[in-house]
């Protein structure tokens, strides 16, 4: 890529990809922005005419706007949390020299490949309920009266669910990330008389920073528009305490059929997302750096 | 203080076997080299005494006291790696304070130690530089400053130089052997630069597949070897091995000669020969002649010599440098 000839030429053979998936992104938005400034609900056929930013008005001053923007926050930020700790731990006892350890490193990946709506139903079904989930058994075992999980901590419930997707993925990236951590700085370390816990806050874990930030970006994408977990297990209640942005934008929609409403949300939903975003690479965007 | 002893050393890696036992006297203050082609085992008998390697069997005394069982940090050593080994997203200043930190030394005595070390190694400007923005010669000292600072009984480099280009290797070279006469500690050098070895050291030790194949000073070494493999490794470029002539005693298996003593002439010598490739260094010429049924010999002339490639030349070599060699190719004295 040396020449201006081959520079000119590769931008022209990038060319159709590019506009393909700027179509891709720009079409949907649009259309969504236009719904959202439209009186368009699937129940009142007719004339779809222009209402301002009445819809908007209608969505953010909604409470159930409030409830589900906040549970979004908890939702992201606990997974994170509990996949960044637990990826960290299990990717340190995955770096440990143990019998079958290529075969453990495989299973421990099994959760990511399950389908959210199928992990999600086990989890309701064989784990949570209250009846004849293991959980219950365990509790009753115990002595104790088992946890209704769905409707007692019904959004604590969701953040186990998708942390258990979840923490396989970290764990495997922040796997990746200790193996090419350099032996010898280990050693200099054992040298200069670090502990376990020195080496770990003052070695392991810088070096892990890129890694770590890269988990978090990524997760966030994906977290901020968890769905069908929600869908499966509590539909977003009991009252709005498990609906999140997404999940309320589903209901306003397709269960009230307003789709200017919905589109208006989605619209919130995306500024959100990008606030989200700008404020995730503000605050660790420069461990990504060389 | 820095007296160490190895006693009947020996390391197993699972079945292998890459140190035989294995016994050796590092005296208090001295350079000692370990130099030896890959894989003979100089870096793991290192990395034994420095503790980052478990020793299979015999003693490691560091002081007259046994050391075999103690952690790294404990003993008292500071290593050099190959790799620098610095902590790349501390700055100089934080990489060099890390083991006075990790030793509770108050902060007042780590500046003062930091400062103290970044004037021996010119690293007064970089202190608060990261690793990354330093060039390989700077990082090397950075590398040595935070094990000056530990003040410990000896240092262990392993291959440090290897990372350089040549011109910087000289310097630094240079600049370990002035630091070694400042400090007056213990340094354990391992190298398989042989160069390295006899400009460096007090004593070598030649290692060769597990084992010690000679100690003595670089001239010792290079006058008297034990055996071929001693002969061959040390001195460069290395010396010519050629098969005993028919006149000679059954026992001589190989004789050698050093490139640089053998005389050429034009007229009259031990060995004919043709004159092959002729490197010219300018204060000298390492020539490659090839003798008729015993194979090519370097011989090292003067830098003007007017030879050509292909012109027919005459060899011989003064009886007392030369060296002979048995059927295990051992010396013959």
């Amino acid at each position: 890529m040396a020449t201006t000839n081959s520079r000119t030429l590769a931008r022209f053979m990038l060319l159709p990809s590019v506009i393909l998936l700027l179509a891709w992104m720009i079409v949907p938005l649009c259309m969504t922005l236009y719904f959202s400034f439209i009186d368009y609900n699937l129940l009142v056929p007719g004339d779809k005419e222009f209402v301002g930013f009445l819809n908007y008005e209608f969505f953010l001053t909604d409470p159930a706007f409030f409830e589900s923007f906040f549970n979004t926050l908890y939702l992201v930020t606990g997974v994170l949390l509990i996949t960044i700790c637990g990826g960290i731990g299990l990717a340190i006892l995955l770096d440990q020299a143990i019998w079958g350890r290529n075969y453990v490193r495989i299973m421990v990946l099994a959760p990511f490949f399950v389908m959210p709506t199928v992990s999600a139903l086990v989890w309701k079904n064989m784990l949570m309920n209250p009846v004849n989930g293991l959980f219950a058994h365990f509790a009753i075992w115990l002595g104790f009266e088992p946890i209704d999980f769905f409707a007692q901590m019904p959004l604590f419930s969701i953040i186990i669910i998708v942390s258990w997707q979840w923490l396989p993925f970290a764990a495997l990236i922040l796997l990746t990330a200790i193996q090419s951590l350099d032996r010898e700085q280990l050693e200099a370390a054992d040298l200069d008389g670090a502990g376990p816990f020195s080496k770990f806050f003052y070695i392991v874990l810088p070096h892990l920073s890129r890694a770590i930030t890269a988990v978090i970006l990524i997760e966030t994408i994906f977290l901020l528009s968890i769905f069908a977990e929600i869908l499966v297990t509590t539909s977003g209640g009991p009252g709005y305490s498990s609906t999140n942005i997404t999940y309320l934008i589903y209901t306003q929609s397709l269960l009230q059929f307003d789709v200017g409403g919905g589109s208006a949300g989605g619209i919130v939903a995306v500024i959100i997302a990008n606030i989200v975003a700008i404020f995730l690479m503000r605050l660790i965007g420069k461990n990504l750096e060389g | 203080m820095g007296s160490i002893t190895l006693k009947q050393v020996t390391k197993n890696f699972d079945e292998v076997n890459v140190i035989k036992p294995l016994d050796l006297e590092i005296k208090d203050g001295e350079f000692i080299v370990f130099v030896g082609p890959s894989g003979c085992g100089k870096s793991t008998l290192l990395r034994m005494i420095a503790g980052l390697e478990d020793t299979t069997s015999g003693n490691i005394e560091i002081d007259g006291i046994d050391a075999t069982k103690t952690p790294p940090a404990k003993r008292g050593l500071a290593m050099v790696f190959q790799s620098y080994a610095l902590y790349p997203h501390m700055t100089v200043r934080n990489n060099i304070a890390f083991p006075l930190k990790r030793a509770k030394v108050s902060p007042a005595e780590i500046e003062s130690k930091i400062a103290n070390a970044a004037k021996i190694l010119n690293l007064t400007d970089y202190l608060d530089r990261k690793p990354g923005q330093l060039s390989g010669g700077q990082r090397q000292r950075v590398a040595i400053g935070r094990a000056i600072v530990r003040q410990p009984s000896a240092f262990l480099f392993d291959e440090p130089l290897s990372n350089l280009d040549a011109s910087l290797r000289v310097n630094m070279r240079l600049e370990i052997s002035e630091l070694h006469k400042s400090l007056a500690t213990t340094m354990t050098y391992v190298t398989h630069d042989q160069v390295e070895a006899m400009t460096m050291a007090d004593r070598i030790a030649v290692f060769n597949a597990g084992i010690i194949e000679q100690v003595g000073t670089p001239l010792e070494l290079y006058k008297n070897p034990v055996n071929k493999f001693v002969a061959g490794f040390i001195g460069s470029p290395k010396m010519n091995f050629i098969d005993a002539p028919q006149n000679e005693d059954a026992n001589v298996s190989c004789i050698g000669i050093r490139p640089e003593h053998i005389t050429l002439s034009t007229e009259q010598g031990t060995w004919a020969g043709t004159v092959g490739v002729i490197e010219h260094l300018g204060s000298e010429s390492f020539l490659h002649i090839n003798i008729e049924g015993k194979g090519t010999v370097t011989v090292k002339a003067d830098g003007d010599c007017p030879l050509k490639y292909g012109d027919s030349i005459y060899l011989s070599a003064p009886a007392d440098k030369v060296l002979k060699f048995d059927n295990n190719g051992l010396t013959i004295r």
